[in-house]
């Protein structure tokens, strides 16, 4: 892939995750916050289908723009050919990882699996 | 350390009796025989029009002979004798000491590249960056073959890249870069005001050859806009607005 276009992908998950982030943050001000952290709030939280949309929709921006910045910032830190593959190859892993993970608690407490 | 006065019998150019002088710290280093560089030190008489390179020169005629330095036109055309002046890349020939407002003037080689010996460093890496963004006139046809004798161009035409060609190819602004101190790799702040300078002048043709070689991995998105290489131009360059000009025609906002 080009490096203009991982690029955009870059710049458009950080402005997207700030958009969702801040509509995570607000949707606790709904109830008081403290209520809104209580165990059976979250839980209520993950049963929302659209809720949980954005959370995944989260989860997968914050991990594409968090792994691609620890990308840029290790080729800047060292140069070298296997160096480098093994960089952009194991931020792609750990990316996949992380959103694996991440959607597997999502879908599991959607569906009452606590 | 040493301190040298009066090695030299023979009157210094700049006259004795001049009423200020300052202490020049010339870093020496020959990375075929020494494990780190170390500084001389020299009292240099100085009036206000004499430059660093004039005492460079100056202690190298009458104290040190061997103090290895580049330089050619005197007058920052050539680009040849960058340094760092006080911590700051600059030319030394385009320094005046009574500008540095010091008593203590440190010269040492321009970070970034490879010391030679002394103040001279290696260009290699710098004109290999310069060439590969291809610094011509990319297009099918060619004067000699137009009726034309001239590609002509409007006023307004020149001044999108004029600024840019006037880069002497000095080093400063990849000495200044940060990101070119980690990314060795890195094109640099030279080359990419290079390749704006040609993708903006309306007789070229090459623009996605070069937008194509500077959007790789170690190319134009690594330069996190510090703006140090603009800082430092003696030229009067601005190679960080270049890089967002090109930058813009990557992300679509330029065409």
């Amino acid at each position: 892939m080009k490096e203009s276009t991982i690029m955009k992908i870059h710049y458009g998950t950080a402005l997207a995750s700030v958009g969702l982030v801040a509509v995570h943050i607000l949707m606790r001000l709904t109830t008081g916050f403290a209520d809104s952290l209580s165990y059976e709030n979250v839980l209520a939280n993950y049963r929302s289908v659209p809720y949980v949309i954005m959370l995944e929709l989260i989860l997968i921006l914050l991990a594409v723009h968090g792994f691609n910045g620890l990308r840029v910032i290790l080729l800047e830190l060292k140069q070298g050919r296997v160096y480098e593959k093994a960089v952009s190859y194991g931020s792609m892993v750990g990316m996949i990882v992380l959103i694996g993970y991440g959607s597997r608690t999502i879908i599991m407490t959607n569906m009452g699996m606590t | 350390m040493a301190q040298v006065s009066s090695i030299a019998d023979e009157q210094a150019s700049t006259p004795l009796s001049s009423p200020k002088s300052i202490l020049l710290r010339i870093s020496k280093f020959n990375p075929k025989l020494d494990e780190s560089s170390k500084f001389m030190e020299f009292t240099v008489s100085y009036q206000k029009w004499t430059t660093v390179l004039e005492a460079i020169l100056d202690v190298k005629k009458h104290f040190d002979h061997s103090v290895a330095v580049r330089y050619s036109c005197r007058q920052a055309t050539c680009g040849s004798c960058g340094m760092m002046i006080n911590g700051k890349p600059k030319l030394a020939c385009f320094t005046k000491i009574s500008e540095l407002d010091s008593d203590v003037v440190t010269v040492e080689p321009m970070n970034n590249f490879p010391v030679i010996r002394d103040l001279t460093v290696g260009f290699e890496k710098l004109f290999e960056k310069h060439q590969k963004i291809q610094p011509y006139l990319i297009r099918d046809d060619s004067e000699l073959e137009s009726d034309e004798r001239e590609f002509l161009q409007s006023p307004q035409e020149v001044e999108q890249y004029i600024q840019f060609a006037n880069c002497i190819k000095c080093g400063l602004c990849n000495s200044a870069c940060p990101t070119m101190a980690t990314d060795s790799s890195f094109v640099g702040p030279q080359a990419l005001a290079q390749a704006y300078r040609y993708v903006a002048d309306s007789r070229d043709k090459g623009k996605d050859t070069r937008l194509n070689i500077i959007d790789e991995s170690h190319g134009i998105w690594r330069c996190h806009f510090a703006g140090s290489c603009s800082q430092v131009c003696p030229k009067g360059v601005d190679p960080a607005m270049g890089i967002q000009f090109l930058r813009g025609y990557l992300l679509g906002f330029r065409s």
